[in-house]
């Protein structure tokens, strides 16, 4: 018998209950409290500190360690660059940089690369200057290119361990609600930086606008995050989002688009209450538009749209004919002005979006996906990384996911650009393999994987240029003529993970 | 017989647009090297479409070049290049007179001489874009052997009318019914002048229809876009096409039973019928309508 | 063929090319090639410039070559025009071309 902080007497031991633990004073185990009840003083109640590099010594990071970020401020990204500068002038050295994606925006990473401060990358790609540097082997140790499902499953499982995730929020309140669909920076969706908070071992949010608390509805939690950091601006807006994206008058787009409606009409799986992902390319949004007119005409509505949303997506939902929008990731200022209005367009995190192995992700429940390609291969195998020359220039994205998850996958791609064939003997790069890809919409035809007999028996009579995928191929190489093979040093810069951590390709560096 | 619904303007500088025209699956392409080509650029286009034709294959698509007047600096090197080029068409605009038709008709003959070309293997297209061209209409169409088609041309011929293009086109009926009547009396096709409007389908939908209906062959059209519902417009009914195919069908067995007289659904069938038959059965071919399936509707009722 | 003054032909546009011919001083051939598909077509497309140099029966230019991904029939056209320009030749031999 001892008395316990309360006074109360308490056995050591009670029959049949593990071993019992006295009450020891109601502050002693909860540290995150006020000490003193009536202080007006706040202490460890405001997680807010002065500045990036205060909150990259209280987070502790250290030589060696992994810290992330995420891609949703795209192109306009300010914090990752900040959060480097910072670090490397602490003499910081061999960091893990895992980044949901990377862009133009971060070409400042070379420098740091270069000086030691960043020894190894994991992303779902990159883009610019960086990528040609990647290309041209100035990482020692290979990038890991991961798919978006791809990225939650490996950080679910445990084997991407993240010290410390530094993740922008374009709005936060003094105790880490934060969404991020409002403030000067706002950019929809915070699907990607969702499960690194949940995830990485120490959270620092950087904000350009603290707001009152609580910040509802809120994307990322408060019981998640360590440390915020308020900054006069994240990113710049002409970078985050495309100000409206508009039906392209490219005929040639044009005609691919139609001929990809066409396609998904007679596929058999466009019926009422089905669901598609279409995406952002000038493509894809054309196709969406054509879909609408089959909708109206046969009286169907969608039951969901998945992925990255754009304006389009966003007006057939408001006009009633898609009842629900799954979003990873807003493309443009009205799938941002959605998310924040519409009650039915719901955020979603990266691991529901497309983890393979947690128990049920979206793009398993996908009827229809239209998907791009830069290459595509006679045994239909997807290049979306590397271009005609060997350089690193795209992002895997979630274009494996969704290619096996939907009903049906359809590539939709020039069969020239240029003169570079879009159809080829081997791809470059294996993104997503071809036996999960269906069918290669192009301007000059239309293949379908001769694992789909049944789409082809559906598209036989209706009037659509189908070919094989070599008869494709063929016509591309009349055109163009053959080109030289491209030349690879025996280097390895990068290592593709395919979406359940088994790797599927590797990218060499190119020789000058 | 062949189909003329579509014929797609491609101007004949632009490598872009050149080389690969056919995609957009339209009856016939047209390469101008009149209008879109600048006075400094006709021998750059000149030479461009010379070797587009010679190196692309534009598979099933009828090759159509507009090739510069003969009373300008540049007709008659068009004319040297494209039947060495060889497309299945020459098209001339601004079409008045016979003579000018003869004219070009003998300097092919000349110059599928001097480049050893089967003679008459060019056939030609006359456009008409004036007044006198209309007037003249029928004598421009019976004027060579060459001649497959007369095209009109509205926007030169509405200047020279004195008038503009409005939208129910009152301005161009008789224009369109001289060239349409020239062409049916000299057994040639006729296809109407093009939409500029490029983003009101609905006006375009309904022109047409109109010319459809005036028995027009098909239309010049400007952008690819427009290929897709010219054709849609121009596709049979599934009713016409039960119909040609019960006439096709009587006429086989009649053939094979050597009986003289035909009769579907107690008419008489003569040849007018049967060619019409025939044409319809192709539109339905060319709109993408599977005859296999219509087939099935009628053995399945 | 001889060049008299500089001809050029084609534009920057995709799909097409952007020539310009002149005499060399030094009476050789020269080619300068920019093309953003160089690393997989630049080998031909020097070649194709050679071999169109040689059936013209020229030989002395330099040739500048911008290509924005034309194909081979694209150029020979721009470069054929780049060099009846230069030569200040307007009768064409079609048989030859």
């Amino acid at each position: 018998m001892a008395n316990n902080a309360a006074g109360r007497d308490i056995p050591a031991r009670i029959k049949g209950l593990p071993e019992i633990r006295p009450f020891e004073g109601a502050f002693k185990n909860t540290p995150l409290v006020r000490k003193q009840k009536g202080s007006r003083s706040l202490p460890r109640l405001n997680k807010i500190v002065d500045s990036i590099e205060q909150a990259v010594l209280k987070s502790g990071v250290q030589d060696g360690m992994t810290i992330s970020f995420h891609h949703h401020l795209r192109n306009g990204d300010m914090v990752l660059n900040m959060v480097m500068d910072v670090i490397a002038n602490l003499g910081l050295k061999d960091l893990t940089i895992a980044s949901s994606s990377l862009t133009d925006a971060h070409t400042p990473l070379i420098t740091h690369i270069k000086q030691g401060v960043v020894r190894r990358l994991i992303c779902s790609g990159i883009r610019g200057e960086l990528a040609e540097a990647v290309s041209h082997g100035v990482l020692d140790t290979p990038v890991l290119f991961h798919s978006h499902g791809g990225r939650a499953r490996m950080i679910e499982a445990g084997e991407l361990q993240i010290d410390v995730a530094f993740l922008a929020v374009p709005s936060c309140d003094v105790y880490g609600n934060a969404n991020g669909y409002t403030g000067p920076s706002a950019c929809g969706s915070l699907g990607y930086a969702k499960v690194d908070a949940v995830h990485a071992a120490k959270v620092v949010l950087i904000t350009d606008n603290l707001v009152e608390y609580p910040n509802t509805p809120f994307s990322i939690h408060q019981d998640h995050v360590d440390l915020i950091v308020p900054v006069d601006q994240i990113g710049d807006p002409q970078g985050i989002s495309a100000g409206s994206l508009r039906m392209t008058r490219n005929p040639r787009d044009i005609l691919i688009a139609q001929y990809a409606s066409h396609v998904i009409e007679h596929s058999g799986y466009m019926e009422d209450g089905f669901s598609i992902q279409t995406g952002s390319g000038s493509i894809s949004l054309a196709v969406t538009q054509f879909l609408r007119d089959v909708m109206l005409r046969k009286n169907y509505t969608a039951s969901f749209a998945l992925g990255g949303v754009t304006g389009n997506i966003v007006t057939l939902h408001e006009e009633g004919l898609i009842k629900r929008i799954l979003d990873v990731q807003s493309f443009d200022q009205e799938a941002i002005r959605s998310i924040a209005e519409n009650r039915y367009h719901t955020e979603i995190d990266a691991s529901y979006y497309a983890n393979p192995h947690n128990k049920g992700c979206a793009t398993n429940k996908i009827n229809v996906v239209v998907l791009s390609a830069m290459e595509i291969d006679t045994d239909f195998n997807v290049n979306v990384l590397t271009g005609s020359d060997g350089v690193i220039r795209g992002a895997s994205g979630g274009h494996s996911d969704t290619a096996i998850g939907s009903g049906i996958s359809i590539v939709v791609a020039p069969l020239i650009r240029g003169r570079t064939a879009t159809v080829v003997d081997r791809v470059d790069t294996i993104i997503t393999p071809g036996e999960t890809v269906d069918v290669l919409v192009t301007d000059h035809g239309v293949a379908v994987n001769p694992k789909r007999r049944d789409i082809y028996d559906r598209l036989k009579t209706k009037h659509l240029p189908l070919y094989s995928i070599e008869q494709l191929k063929q016509k591309a190489e009349k055109v163009t003529g053959v080109p030289e093979p491209v030349q690879f040093e025996d280097k390895i810069v990068g290592v593709v993970e395919y979406r359940d951590g088994t790797i599927i390709d590797v990218v060499y560096q190119v020789k000058d | 017989m062949k189909l003329r619904r579509t014929m797609l303007y491609v101007p004949g500088n632009n490598p872009n647009m050149v080389k690969d025209a056919h995609i957009y699956r339209s009856d016939s392409v047209m390469f101008d090297l009149e209008d879109s080509v600048s006075v400094r650029e006709k021998d750059a286009a000149r030479l461009l479409i010379f070797h587009a034709l010679r190196c692309i294959d534009y598979e099933t698509t009828e090759t159509v070049v507009r090739i510069n007047g003969l009373d300008t600096p540049f007709g008659r090197d068009d004319v040297e290049a494209m039947v060495r080029a060889q497309p299945d068409i020459i098209r001339l605009p601004k079409t008045e007179t016979p003579e000018d038709i003869q004219m070009i008709d003998q300097k092919l003959t000349e110059v599928e001489r001097q480049a050893g070309v089967e003679a008459g293997s060019i056939k030609l297209f006359a456009a008409i874009e004036s007044a006198r061209g209309v007037v003249n209409a029928y004598r421009i169409a019976t004027s060579s052997e060459r001649l497959v088609g007369i095209a009109f041309g509205a926007e030169d011929f509405v200047t020279n009318m004195h008038t503009s293009r409005s939208k129910p086109g009152t301005e161009l009926f008789t224009a369109r019914q001289e060239i349409l009547l020239a062409a049916r009396a000299a057994g040639l096709h006729a296809v109407d002048t093009v939409f500029a409007d490029i983003s009101d389908d609905e006006g375009f939908r309904e022109e047409v229809g109109l010319i459809k209906n005036m028995g027009f062959d098909g239309k010049s059209v400007i952008n690819p876009r427009q290929v897709g519902i010219v054709h849609s417009i121009y596709m049979p009914s599934v009713v016409e096409i039960k119909t040609a195919r019960r006439i096709i069908r009587a006429i086989k067995r009649a053939e094979q039973e050597g009986s003289g007289v035909v009769a579907v659904n107690g008419k008489m069938i003569d040849k007018p019928v049967v060619d019409r038959a025939r044409h319809t059965l192709d539109l339905a071919q060319a709109s993408g309508i599977y005859l296999d399936e219509i087939e099935e509707e009628e053995i399945n009722g | 063929m001889e060049l008299i003054h500089t001809g050029k032909a084609g534009t920057l546009e995709s799909s097409d090319v952007l020539i310009s011919v002149k005499t060399h001083p030094e009476n050789k051939i020269e080619i300068k090639l920019k093309s953003i598909v160089e690393k997989r077509f630049g080998r031909h497309i020097e070649k194709l410039v050679r071999d169109i140099l040689d059936e013209m029966q020229v030989s002395s230019a330099l040739v500048d070559v911008d290509d924005r991904s034309a194909l081979d029939c694209v150029i020979r056209a721009r470069l054929e025009t780049a060099l009846y320009r230069g030569a200040g030749v307007q009768t064409y031999h079609w048989e030859e071309l």
